[in-house]
């Protein structure tokens, strides 16, 4: 894997100048993964969502790689298509048979856990050679910090709202990053902007494997977590440390947590800092609290036996 | 003109073969009935090494569309095929493809869209493409079918076009039963399609272009629009021209109106697709008995060809519009409003009536036709007056 003066070394693939929010955790998994990616060239294809509208305001665009936006649930359908037209194109003799070219999907979680998941799907399942990315930060927050099936149990969202009959999302988060392990792909992981060498050295693998990979990393969103900018890294860690988010990976079935928590710091050091969680640190919602530290460690738990039984 | 040898299949199997002629890049498509046996047949050819074209079994025709437009914006020849519910599936990805000028050719077997659930052939899934910015061709039968394939690649790469193309063939009607047909050898479709040149393609590495770019200030998404406006238009003489060169080659007619008995004709239907046959048959036999009866098959349906529709229709008194699609709420289903539309400012303009027919594949008897033509007579001799829609052969 790379160290970081070779990765600082390689060129970036997304311009600064971009009108993503300050803080954004999008733009920062964008450019890790793409340095994973080595000296080879990638296109990308990105669902409809801040990072596309963000960087590709014409006449300008922020990606000195080529680049296509299709729709909100079809980012993974779209690279399917363009691998296949690689493959077709060399086929037919029109592009040279050791041409190599390195194909990428980016999605919110909105865009894959919800309605974008069929696609996403199908493609895993079809076997393109592709990295999927799905840059999670819990909500629809191109829309204005609705809920998705990304969104932490407890979450305030703005179409799961506090009030006196309801505190938050009430559902727990889906675990899509198991769902997609059970395809079978080669390469499954989960990382986050803050740990930064296991993302890269995640995403080298990604690119690396033949066939489908996908990598489901926790990118912060200062808006709609009610976060500082300057804090996202932070708490991104903190999600880590918790247990909130376990860095895991699963080449060819086999489970390993990657980045190893030897105590996990209770959940609130996660909430604490972020605006979409202060409902539940008053006296009456103590319960609930518990209940958001019973998912956390509910969660943590079955990745850990499943790292552990292979 | 160049040696075609005669064959007898479905129509179905004719589009297959003419996909197969044009060599794709990439086909990606969804099986749904009655167009299955496109894909079928195509993934028969694939298996027997026949074609290059890396064939994409997506999980649903949204995903069917939106590969083809990866792969038509990375620079490949993409074609695909659906029918019905798949299309009103891909209706988001319609606008997409030619929104993004990607020269995509889909054959569309047309059918009625649920509910209630129905197989059969109506224009209701093609008809709510109508506004999408794709070309859209009919065939009447499985030989137009395959020549319109050929043709509308042709169209759809035109460096002054770049647009999507549908070829439509009705469900069960064309695409099932078989029918005689010339095709023409590999080497003349080859000739006659020649290779795809892309500009701006997403492969071209060395010089990155970003696509499907946010275009929501300063006006330039209506820019944008007005850009897919000019190509359409554009397109009508690019239709002609590739349908003459078509013409020569194989000897068959091409228009995007093709009228019979026109010249004198004082009554005439309008129609599209597979019903054309039969009503040119039941006004030849009018013609027999001297009645002046014509018929107009509408080709190519976007862009609508509305100044030689207008030029057809000149001095005819009475006309009927055969729809096989509802349009609920307007005056007349699609096809009648736009020959209405064709025919406002025209000179001398002619009666129309809309007959709402066949719908969900019922019976188009040659007695319902004789009906429609009894009409036309009953208002050319001013016996009766127009009398709005008419559901004809419906309960």
């Amino acid at each position: 894997m790379a160290n970081i003066k070779e990765l600082s070394r390689r060129e970036d693939r997304l311009a600064g100048g971009h009108r993503l929010c300050a803080g954004c955790g999008a733009s920062i998994a964008v450019r890790q993964i793409l340095l994973g990616a080595g000296t080879e060239p990638v296109v990308a294809g990105c669902a409809t969502g801040c990072l596309e509208v963000s960087t590709t305001i014409y006449p300008y665009t922020s990606w000195k790689t080529p680049f296509i936006h299709n729709a909100f649930e079809n980012s993974s359908a779209t690279i399917s298509g363009v691998e296949a037209a690689f493959k077709g194109l060399k086929a037919a003799g029109k592009i040279p048979a050791d041409k190599k070219v390195k194909f990428v999907a980016f999605g919110g979680d909105g865009g894959t856990y919800d309605i974008g998941l069929q696609a996403l799907s199908g493609a895993m399942e079809r076997g393109h050679d592709m990295v999927y990315v799905c840059y999670d930060n819990g909500a629809y927050m191109n829309t204005g910090i609705q809920r998705s099936s990304a969104t932490p149990f407890g979450a305030w969202a703005t179409t799961a709202e506090v009030g006196k009959a309801q505190q938050g999302k009430t559902q727990r988060r889906k675990d899509l990053t198991s769902i997609i392990a059970a395809h079978g792909v080669p390469y499954a992981a989960q990382a986050s902007v803050s740990h930064w060498k296991d993302l890269t050295a995640k995403a080298e693998k990604a690119f690396a494997v033949d066939g489908p990979a996908f990598l489901n990393v926790l990118a912060p969103c200062p808006r709609g977590w009610r976060t500082k900018p300057e804090d996202t890294i932070q708490i991104a860690k903190a999600a880590v440390q918790t247990g909130f988010w376990p860095c895991f990976e699963v080449e060819d079935g086999e489970w390993r947590m990657t980045v190893n928590v030897r105590e996990r710091k209770p959940i609130e050091e996660f909430l604490k800092p972020q605006g979409r969680f202060k409902h539940l640190f008053t006296p009456e919602n103590a319960e609930l609290l518990s209940a958001v530290q019973a998912e956390v460690d509910r969660y943590w738990n079955y990745v850990e036996k499943r790292c552990n039984c292979g | 003109m160049v040696k075609q040898t005669v064959i007898a299949t479905t129509g179905n199997s004719l589009v297959a073969e003419a996909f197969r002629q044009c060599a794709p890049d990439v086909v990606a498509a969804y099986p749904i009935t009655p167009q299955t046996a496109i894909v079928e047949d195509f993934a028969k050819f694939v298996a027997q090494g026949r074609v290059h074209t890396e064939y994409v079994c997506v999980e649903s025709e949204h995903s069917a569309l939106s590969a083809c437009v990866g792969a038509s914006a990375a620079g490949a020849r993409v074609m695909t095929a659906t029918s019905s519910q798949g299309l009103a599936y891909m209706w988001e990805q319609l606008h997409i493809a030619a929104g993004l000028r990607l020269p995509i050719v889909m054959a569309n077997a047309n059918r009625a869209l649920a509910a209630p659930i129905n197989i059969h052939c109506d224009h209701s899934d093609i008809m709510g493409a109508r506004d999408t910015g794709w070309i859209i061709y009919f065939a009447e039968t499985a030989q137009e079918a395959y020549d319109n394939t050929l043709m509308a690649l042709r169209v759809a790469e035109h460096p002054d076009v770049k647009l999507p193309v549908f070829t439509t063939l009705d469900g069960f009607i064309t695409t099932h039963t078989i029918d005689r047909a010339e095709i023409m050898d590999d080497e003349s479709v080859s000739a006659f399609v020649g290779q795809y040149e892309p500009e701006n393609a997403l492969l071209d590495i060395e010089n990155p272009t970003s696509h499907g770019n946010f275009a929501s200030l300063g006006g330039t998404y209506f820019e944008f629009k007005k850009a897919q406006r000019e190509a359409i238009e554009r397109s009508r003489s690019v239709i002609k021209d590739i349908g003459d060169e078509f013409s020569k080659l194989s000897g068959r007619p091409f228009d995007v109106v093709e009228g019979f008995g026109m010249d004198d004709a004082e009554i005439a239907i309008v129609t599209i697709g597979s019903t054309a046959g039969n009503a040119r048959h039941v006004a030849r036999e009018l013609r027999a008995k001297g009645v002046k009866a014509g018929v107009l098959k509408v080709r190519v349906f976007r862009p609508f060809p509305s100044a030689e529709l207008a030029a057809a229709l000149k001095g005819v008194k009475a006309v009927a519009v055969l729809d096989r699609s509802e349009s609920f709420g307007a005056d007349g289903g699609p096809l009648s409003l736009e020959v209405k539309t064709a025919l406002y400012d025209a000179e001398n303009r002619p009666m129309v009536i809309d007959y709402i027919y066949g719908l969900g594949g019922a019976d188009v008897k040659l007695e319902l036709i004789n009906q429609v033509f009894d009409d036309l007579t009953d208002l050319a001799d001013g016996v009766t007056k127009p009398s709005g829609l008419v559901y004809l052969g419906a309960r």
